[in-house]
């Protein structure tokens, strides 16, 4: 089967997802073409040579609706051969339109191909897209459905975190993002966002925080338990897991994360069209997987995603030297760490959605995308980057320095 | 044309009054014969052009129509029966027919596009329309009631396991939003005119008597225009924010699905199939919305928890409450004045009721002070009434002064019946059938209330044996739903029937029970709390245990109750059957555990201030014992939540076959009755006996087989129970026998793995234990689909 190589990766900073964050006013479809615009203009390459586009984006309704990924290759000025698809598969979304780019190029389809995603959670709110999951009576009763934020602190209850453990990786993920940029970590694949004049936006990330600490964080109040204890959500979680004598409601802004907007793009074709555009491969594509899980405790994907992936490229835990999970919740990264016995120095290590937030399409384009430079940057080898996702699922995928 | 459902009056302007009047029946219900009939007249009704309009009212002076006849629901419930499409096109009559009355037998589209009307039809009502009772007036185009708040408007087949499917789920949600179609369809209660109005499910409140001319009026002014319902025009929105789709309605299905988990733990499924009926029928058109509604009554008719409640919950409840049992020759016997002795707990509470039911009470205590705490009693329960605005001042004042407290023996000598609620020891009653005995007229029959003590050998102090009856109530009184009447072998005809005919008026639920050690409650109780403490002693961790029980539907859990009903309690009982039984005492196996938990650890129950759980100063439970694990350390693999719940529900389920085997209850509906009404077994069963019949006797008496060798022979079930299974018979003759039976795939999810494949070997499929459950599973389910097809 023919390798899949990433030859570039970029993001846009991540804007607060309020109608006072700083990308407010950059339409979605516009946010999404500054990416691909970065992308074909960094590598001096022909847009025409790219030949599929798949891009995450979990509310694919309004403005971001029809085939979002389609509406950004024109409004890009890409050739007009360029094709685009719109992929979810929520928060794994982004992660997963890059693997569809790179099965792609593996299966012989493209040469040439782009994943990443977009998600403006400041215009198109989370939610817009309805569905039956949570409300249809036949599918929500039947799967005691949840919403997320029950299920991050029934991990938490149940693999025992308490209030303190989640808040004091949330203090971590904050230093760790404000030093990555200190360090310059991340310019290689910022692209600032410009607006209709060509005037710089936002070109840093808008949410970190630096200066949390426990004592800040302690102040917040729990997100989750009004919802848990009075709309019985609780109980149901307890029907599907019985052994647990109440939920421990430990979950709150500061150690969740953050709603933002944002996009992001992964340039991945075969060897051969690389090296007859004269571009460099950054890194290679060893396996991926995604995998269901149960769907009430929902988040717990990760770990059985990233033990698939590492099957299928013959490793084990130890043969990954960074892993990169989204910090959708800090129990989510605490109960993986403990399941797979990672140390905390191995993973996030440049912070993670706590801090820069969650742009739900985009997210595992982000996130692969800061591994691909972090490999580089800190001369390791192998990544392995992994994200957990609604109605109990996870998605994978290892790479490795080329 | 003429009908023996109803009559028809056609007036000069060609509006035609029907007027309802089933036959042989006291109140108006839908009978096969009578939805027929409806639906012949509604097809004349709109082919004929001297027919105008339509009034619908009710012959019947005390209620316009009550529902669907349970005993065809219940004869007609496929519950385990192959369906046909015919069957269910057949199902559908009354829905269509009222559809045709609504819309005129227009199609949608000739109504919207060629403007077609459906001649009016309007409603007068004047007594209680419940079930499809009030179905057949949301499908006229204008509903008038009288101005009565008694009148009971109301849906009320989720508590028997089934929903409104006579268009009930669609029409109210189009009426009155989302959430109040959702509250009225999913908890059965009853609006009164005035509210109804008020949530516009009923269009005009009249003076009662009037509601005929009402409607009439209504009809004439509409009849040159015609009428459409509301739901029949295009851009029709339901109201209060739209249907499912609209994004307004998200986190009412959010939160409602969680609360009806919540309230459910998805052991009633008509609640589950109301909501799917008010989500996908709030997307589509009113013909649709209709096929759906009428897809989910029948698949609820077709499982096995409507047939179940049907059963119990109505049937044999209304026939144990109306006084099954009571000896024929025994003319009705009119109490009106009951003398009870004791005024504690229990003998204030019994007053109360009495009271309450109208009749006069006589509460004697050993002194004055002691004999007003009945009075104390029931002024705390009716102030707080008043207090709430459910009863006036001069209401609470009559009902207290129907409660006499004294400490004169010589004031009960005119009263109609004694029912004693002294001290349970047997000398103290003894001395107070002798005092009470030489007042009370010679025929007044002596009642006592007792939960442990056998009422032969009580009886042996009176010096009318024959007079002498058992009764025994559950604490409180006044919210405990059942009583067993416990004859002793020499109790009289007249005895019986007199605690029948008392029990009529207080309402509650009997069943007549044997005089054995316990009667029916006491024995298939305490197993049940033995069972949860024992998994405690094995390392079960008390939350599943508590979850577990939750799950099945319990009201509370076995530890939870242990507390409230306090350990030590218990632990006294324990020791005097110890006593009293000596060689002949059966273990537990949880003896040393509760002596342990009542006299080393000092978590004697609730009143004690810990028990499983902890508690606060007032008494409010906390969280669970943390400490029980250094006594008993959590097993390192816990069971899992199947077998728990499978061990909680035999532990209840087994005694009670066994009590029923050796005749203790006379008959499996008493069995049923008591455990539901007594003990809370959780009703959607249909009680202990029908849960065994619902999973047939052969798959029960293997599962109890495994229990008992795997945790202890109290799990044995009797040879009786044994016999039944081998000849196919089962508790009820309307269950499905074993091999005709078919399972739903979550119904065999719920079953254990044993369950399963007997199940399936039963259907002559090759499975054992050893294969994986799910496999089976799809098997059992695979060869029914072709026994259906077939």
């Amino acid at each position: 089967m023919t390798e899949a190589y990433i030859y570039d990766a970029v993001r846009t900073p991540r804007g607060k997802g309020k109608s006072d964050g700083s990308l407010h006013e950059i339409t979605p479809v516009n946010l999404a073409a500054q990416v691909l615009e970065a992308v074909r203009d960094r590598n001096n390459i022909d847009s025409s040579e790219v030949e599929d586009i798949a891009f995450g984006c979990v509310s694919p309704v309004g403005e971001q609706g029809a085939v979002v990924t389609r509406s950004a290759i024109l409004q890009a000025g890409y050739a007009e051969t360029t094709s685009g698809i719109q992929v979810n598969r929520f928060c794994g979304s982004g992660l997963e339109a890059s693997n569809i780019a790179a099965a792609k190029v593996m299966a012989g389809e493209c040469d040439m191909a782009i994943g990443g995603g977009v998600e403006h959670m400041s215009r198109v709110p989370m939610g817009s897209d309805g569905g039956a999951m949570a409300t249809d009576p036949a599918v929500a009763i039947a799967n005691y459905f949840v919403p997320q934020g029950v299920s991050a602190d029934l991990i938490a209850t149940k693999y025992g975190f308490s209030r303190d453990d989640l808040d004091a990786y949330a203090v971590e993920s904050h230093k760790r993002a404000a030093k990555a940029w200190a360090e310059g970590r991340f310019d290689k694949s910022i692209v600032p966002v410009k607006d209709i004049l060509g005037l710089t936006v936002l070109d840093k990330d808008e949410t970190i925080r630096p200066d949390t600490n426990m004592q800040s964080l302690g102040a917040l109040n729990p997100s989750f338990k009004m919802m848990g204890e009075n709309f019985g959500f609780d109980n149901v979680a307890n029907q599907r897991y019985p052994g647990i004598e109440k939920i421990k409601h430990v979950h709150h802004a500061g150690n969740s994360s953050g709603i933002v907007d944002g996009a992001a793009a992964i340039l991945i074709g075969n060897k051969e069209t690389g090296e007859r555009l004269g571009l460099k491969p950054r890194a290679r594509i060893r396996s991926m997987a995604s995998i269901g899980s149960e769907p009430t405790i929902m988040l717990t994907g990760p770990e059985f995603a990233a033990q698939k992936a590492l099957k299928r490229a013959g490793m084990n835990v130890n043969d990954i030297d960074i892993y990169e999970l989204n910090e959708a919740f800090a129990a989510v990264v605490l109960r993986f760490m403990q399941a797979l016995e990672i140390d905390h120095s191995n993973i996030n290590v440049n912070g993670g959605a706590i801090a820069m937030g969650h742009p739900l399409g985009a997210t595992g384009a982000m996130i692969l995308g800061t591994m691909v430079d972090e490999l580089e940057r800190a001369d390791k080898e192998t990544s392995l980057v992994t994200l957990c996702i609604g109605g109990g699922m996870g998605t994978a995928t290892i790479i490795e320095r080329v | 044309m003429s009908y023996n459902n109803f009559t028809l009056e056609t007036d000069a302007d060609g509006i035609v009054t029907m007027i309802i009047d089933v036959p042989d029946q006291t109140m108006n219900v839908w009978t096969p014969d009578f939805i027929n009939e409806f639906d012949t007249f509604i097809d004349d009704f709109n082919a004929n052009d001297d027919m105008k309009g339509l009034v619908v009212t009710s012959g019947k002076a005390n209620a316009f129509l009550a529902g669907a006849d349970l005993n065809m629901m219940s004869e007609h419930n496929a519950a385990g029966k192959a369906l046909t499409k015919e069957a269910f096109e057949d199902s559908r009559k009354l829905t269509l027919a009222l559809r045709k009355m609504e819309n005129g037998g227009w199609t949608t589209r000739q109504i919207q596009r060629e403007g077609k009307k459906a001649k009016p039809a309007a409603a007068a009502i004047e007594g209680l329309a419940l079930g499809g009772g009030l179905e057949i007036c949301l499908a006229t185009h204008q509903r008038f009631v009288a101005d009565n708040p008694k009148i009971k408007l109301g849906l009320p087949e989720v508590m028997v396991g089934l929903l409104p499917g006579a268009g009930g789920t669609q029409r109210t949600m189009r009426l009155m939003g989302l959430q109040p179609a959702a509250m009225m369809c999913t908890q059965g209660k009853n609006l009164n005119p005035q509210k109804a109005k008020a949530q516009g499910l009923v269009h005009e409140v009249v003076e009662a008597g009037t509601t005929a001319e009402a409607a009439k009026a209504w009809v004439k002014a509409n009849i040159e225009k015609g009428v459409v319902a509301p739901w029949d025009v295009k851009g029709f929105k339901i109201p209060g924010g739209g249907g499912a789709m609209n994004p307004k309605s998200v986190q009412f299905f959010m939160a409602s699905g969680a609360m009806a988990l919540e309230q459910t733990k998805r052991n009633y499924p008509a609640v589950e199939a109301i909501l799917s009926c008010l989500y996908e029928g709030s997307i589509v058109p009113m013909d649709t919305a209709l096929l759906i509604e009428s897809k989910y009554i029948t698949k609820l008719l077709m499982g096995a928890t409507s047939k179940n409640m049907i059963r119990t919950l109505f049937l044999n409840k209304n026939a144990a409450d109306k006084g099954a049992g009571r000896p024929e020759g025994v003319p009705p016997q009119d109490i009106k004045k009951v003398g009870v002795l004791g005024c504690g707990l229990m003998g204030a509470g019994i007053a109360h009721v009495t009271a309450k039911a109208g009749m006069e009470v006589i509460s004697l205590d050993r002194n004055m002070e002691e004999a007003q705490k009945a009075i104390a009693y029931s002024q705390k329960i009716l102030d707080k009434k008043v207090k709430r605005g459910r009863m006036t001042q001069e209401k609470a004042d009559a009902f207290l002064a129907l409660i006499t407290p004294t400490d004169d023996y010589n004031m009960l000598k005119d009263v109609d019946l004694i029912i004693e609620a002294v001290f349970e020891r047997p000398d103290v009653k003894a001395d107070v059938i002798k005092k009470t005995e030489a007042v009370i007229g010679k025929d007044i029959v002596f009642a006592t209330n007792t939960s442990t003590l056998p009422i032969g050998g009580l009886a042996k102090n009176s010096s009318r044996p024959d007079q002498y009856i058992g009764m025994h109530f559950f604490s409180p009184v006044d919210k405990m739903p059942l009583l067993e009447i416990i004859p002793h072998e020499g109790t009289g005809d007249l005895a019986l029937a007199v605690a029948l005919d008392y029990n009529k008026k207080i309402r509650k639920t009997p069943i007549i029970v044997k005089d054995v050690r316990g009667f029916f409650t006491n024995q298939v109780f305490p197993p049940y709390i033995n069972e949860a403490a024992l998994m405690v002693t094995e390392g079960v961790s008390m939350a599943l245990i508590e979850n577990c029980a939750a799950n099945l539907g319990l009201p509370i859990g076995p530890l939870a109750v242990s507390d409230d009903t306090t350990l030590k309690l218990g632990y006294d009982i324990m020791k005097s059957t110890q006593e009293e039984m000596g060689d002949k005492y059966v273990p537990t196996g949880a003896e040393e555990f509760i002596e342990n938990m009542v006299t080393k650890w000092d978590r004697g129950g609730r009143r004690l201030g810990a028990g499983f759980y902890n508690y606060d100063e007032n008494g409010k439970r906390l969280d669970l014992w943390k400490g029980m694990t250094k006594h008993y350390p959590l097993a390192e693999t816990q069971p899992s939540a199947e077998e728990v719940s499978q061990r909680l529900l035999y532990s209840l389920v087994a005694p009670s076959a066994r009590t029923y085997a050796e005749g203790v209850v006379p008959n499996p509906q008493s069995a049923d009755l008591g455990a539901i009404f007594g003990l809370g077994f959780p009703p959607y069963t249909g009680g202990p006996l029908s849960y065994i019949d619902t999973i047939g006797l052969d798959a029960y008496v293997a599962t109890a087989d495994m229990l008992a060798q795997r945790h202890g022979a109290r799990f044995t079930p009797p040879k009786l129970l044994r016999d039944m299974a081998k000849k196919g018979e089962t508790f009820y003759k309307d269950s499905t026998p074993s091999k005709h039976k078919t399972y739903t795939k979550s119904a065999l999810n719920r079953m254990l793995e044993v369950e399963v494949v007997k199940i399936a070997n039963a259907m002559g499929i090759a499975a054992s234990v050893d294969d994986l459950k799910a496999d089976t599973v799809a098997k059992v389910l695979a060869a029914q689909a072709g026994e259906t097809v077939a």
